[in-house]
């Protein structure tokens, strides 16, 4: 037999008129998130998403609660119109979400019964059903004690139509907005623990992102790239799947090397990375780059150089990671399952390039006056035509 | 013929002979009974096995004691742990250039309370058997040494570290010996019962034969335990239904090198020296790591097969990339990372300055090799090293 879930959202719900557009995609997102793990069918009911499956619920909530959008999942039960069957169907629910709660044996499970009657039609009012089914859970289990404003356990018992819904213990979703919902920005990915997680950030805001990465055979090897499939996979883990730019930039990084003042390389790499994710965003229609830089790690980020590179491009770049700390950005690294793959050892030898005092104040009049040295729409279009798009999916 | 590619991490690898492919892909469509099984195709599997065991017995030159295992590795794994230390049995020595399968071993036993004590390396990477008769001691219970090393293919003096293993056992108690010989096989003659060797680890995808097979061979009364306990296949020493396509490959392998003989190492040495030679005179910063090319008479000091060379200045790494994108293949044992700068451990032990382990490259050749092939990596070497240093403004 099917599983029932209740798929709640938040801010989706704020969207007014957009809020249909907004749900279509949320239930387009679940159904991808789903699709080849079995039978799952998903609609829509008064303001929440039920999700009908035949999936291992265990399976089922771990592949939801990597669907932005998701506030909260719930495995509920679907019960005909009867007492007795909503009677028996909360005492099931309150076990089973007791027994999530990991209490020490003997301590006293507190709870609460919230029904809400929308068919009107079924005798019992909400506050009859709260104290029916509330006084039913304290004859047949143990051990419980009422708590209206902080239960350990709420029983939820919904009256619709045909059914009533009863569920307790709610799974937290992961938020934000479905992906596609706010249109596409270009990721500009290396193969480090920031890029990866401010292409999640972005993607939790609805943005569907499509990476480009700059690769620098044979300063860096086959391996990094791989590396960066395998963040694009773990990435795609959270959208079904991620288009990813490789452009060839080994060119462009030795006629910079040969050509430029040292102490300015670095910034004339990134100002080239972002004309040429400025074109690739052209090619593609996305509206923003996304970048992981973060004010202060490193020479490049401080405020000067991030604006002497970011004034090549007239695209809004959005750098999620931008205020915070390190240990922060770790952690979420972690949690998003990016970081055991982004320090990975195939540290890629760009480093090798680096200046050993790097301008930590550079201007763009300064880096424009270098780039004269550089045949520049040359090299960009000569990188563009190398170019390879490959689409990753997510792991099935 | 023009030459297009050049596989020059045979020390990593070889590419299976097509006689070894077939054997294995016959067997494995064919062959593909439970060698433990009673009916004819029982029978015909244990055939196959009993076929390869007698090739790879025959290929290092003794008769009996081979437990075929799922590779060096686990050879390795079940010669160290699987050897009873006995009463008085506390200590073990190995040399500093071991390959890792038998340092992190070392590093489990001494967790368990075992000591163990590296013996040091000259600047070539060779040990010094005295350095051993030295470190013996009455608790010592085995003595673990590589017989030519991966990284820089130094031949450790086995002759002179029997020698000094017999005196030991001549006056006290028994101390056992084993031998690493995976980058040996194929490539130095072995003869573990003229030197008494105890035990001895060989793998087969490093001589031609298909992964995920190798065989330890242990001498008579040699007191092993097993590492998987199971249905007691191999002598009871390593449970588990055989991988009968893999070891028939491997016999085939063993049987090819056995054809070969000298001529295939002979052969190696030769185009070892055309490469170094050639890299050497176009590039005159650059420096032979390990025991010195073979003189006149044949140096017993240097394996046929492995040139270990240091561009100083130029990231082992990048090399390794920038000659795999001109069609040669080669390997490093250092990460180029400007973070995390670790060196190959042997290259440490032999005493390397930062510049020359950074840039280390290893070449390491099979009897497949030509001489065309290796003209090819030497012009394509010196083409390389001269861009990069451009590159690097050196």
């Amino acid at each position: 037999m099917d599983n029932t879930y209740l798929i709640r959202y938040g801010e989706i719900g704020l969207k007014g008129k957009n809020r249909p557009l907004f749900e279509r995609r949320l239930m387009d997102n679940i159904s991808r998130a789903l699709n080849g793990l079995g039978r799952a069918r998903v609609s829509r009911v008064y303001g929440r998403l039920v999700v009908e499956s035949d999936i291992d619920s265990a399976l089922l909530v771990e592949s939801l609660r990597k669907v932005f959008g998701i506030v909260w999942v719930n495995p509920t039960l679907r019960l005909p119109l009867e007492l007795e069957a909503i009677y028996s169907g909360a005492l099931r629910a309150m076990r089973d979400a007791a027994a999530g709660l990991r209490l020490p044996p003997g301590e006293p499970v507190t709870f609460k019964v919230e029904a809400r009657r929308s068919n009107k039609s079924f005798p019992q009012t909400s506050p009859e059903l709260n104290a029916l089914v509330g006084g039913y859970l304290l004859d047949h289990y143990p051990g419980l004690r009422v708590d209206v404003h902080n239960p350990d356990v709420l029983v939820r018992v919904e009256i619709r139509e045909k059914n009533a819904f009863v569920y307790a213990g709610d799974v937290p979703g992961i938020g934000g907005l479905p992906v596609g919902s706010s249109g596409r920005a270009l990721l500009l990915l290396s193969g480090g623990i920031d890029s990866p997680v401010a292409g999640w950030m972005a993607m939790k805001r609805g943005i569907e992102i499509e990476a480009v990465h700059f690769h620098s055979f044979p300063f860096t090897g086959e391996k990094s790239l791989e590396k960066v499939r395998e963040l694009c996979r773990l990435l795609a883990g959270y959208t079904a799947r991620i288009r990813l730019h490789v452009i060839h930039f080994t060119e462009i990084q030795k006629e910079i090397q040969l050509r430029c003042p040292e102490e300015l390389r670095v910034t004339l790499m990134r100002r080239m990375m972002f004309r040429l994710a400025a074109k690739v965003a052209g090619q593609r229609g996305a509206l923003a780059l996304v970048t992981g830089e973060c004010v202060g790690q490193v020479a490049s980020q401080t405020l000067e150089s991030l604006s002497a590179i970011s004034v090549v491009t007239d695209l809004p770049v959005l750098r999620p990671l931008v205020c915070m700390d390190k240990e922060e950005i770790i952690e979420r690294a972690q949690l998003i399952g990016t970081f055991a793959t982004s320090i990975l050892p195939y540290e890629d030898c760009c480093t090798l390039f680096l200046p050993r005092h790097p301008a930590t104040r550079p201007t763009a009049a300064e880096a424009a006056r270098a780039e004269e040295q550089l045949a520049l729409e040359e090299l960009l279009s000569e990188s563009l035509e190398k170019t390879v798009t490959e689409d990753i999916k997510a792991r099935g | 013929m023009t030459v297009s590619e050049a596989y020059l991490d045979n020390s990593a690898t070889t590419r299976p002979y097509p006689e070894v492919t077939r054997a294995v892909a016959e067997t494995m469509a064919e062959n593909y009974g439970n060698p433990s099984s009673l009916h004819r195709k029982g029978v015909a599997a244990e055939r196959a096995l009993t076929q390869a065991r007698e090739r790879v017995a025959a290929s290092l030159n003794v008769t009996g004691g081979i437990i075929f295992t799922g590779g060096g590795t686990e050879a390795i794994n079940l010669a160290l742990k699987g050897l009873a230390p006995g009463k008085r049995g506390r200590h073990v020595i190995a040399t500093s250039v071991e390959h890792p399968a038998v340092l992190n071993v070392c590093e489990q036993l001494r967790a368990q309370g075992i000591e163990v004590t590296l013996l040091p390396v000259n600047q070539t990477g060779i040990v010094d058997p005295e350095q051993l008769r030295a470190q013996l001691r009455d608790d010592t219970y085995l003595v673990s040494t590589i017989h030519v090393n991966n990284e820089v293919g130094a031949v450790q003096p086995l002759a002179d570290i029997a020698a000094v293993l017999a005196d030991w056992r001549r006056d006290r108690r028994r101390v056992f010996w084993h031998v690493d010989a995976v980058q040996a096989y194929g490539k130095l003659a072995l003869r573990p019962r003229e030197l008494g060797v105890d035990l001895l680890s060989v793998s087969a995808h490093k001589v031609h034969g298909p992964k995920g097979v190798g065989a330890l061979y242990a001498a008579p009364q040699t007191p092993l335990r097993p590492l998987l306990s199971g249905g007691g296949q191999e002598g009871g020493l390593r449970s588990g239904t055989e991988n009968v396509p893999g070891i028939a490959g491997f016999g085939v392998a063993a049987a090819l090198l056995r054809r070969e003989g000298v001529e295939a190492a002979e052969k190696m040495r030769r185009l070892k020296k055309q490469l170094v030679e050639g890299i050497l005179a176009g590039a005159p910063e650059a420096v032979l790591n390990g025991p010195p090319l073979a003189d006149g008479n044949g140096n017993p000091d240097s394996a046929p097969h492995i040139a270990n060379i240091s561009f100083p200045g130029l990231p082992g790494e990048v090399l390794v990339h920038a000659l795999e994108q001109e069609g040669i293949f080669v390997s490093t044992g250092a990460a180029c990372s400007s973070r995390k700068k670790t060196g190959s451990d042997v290259l440490k032990a032999m005493g390397l300055s930062a510049p020359l382990l950074a840039g280390a490259i290893r070449f390491s050749l099979a009897p497949v090799n030509t001489a065309a092939e290796m003209d090819f990596a030497v012009a394509k070497t010196l083409a390389v090293v001269r861009e990069l240093r451009r590159l690097y403004g050196q």
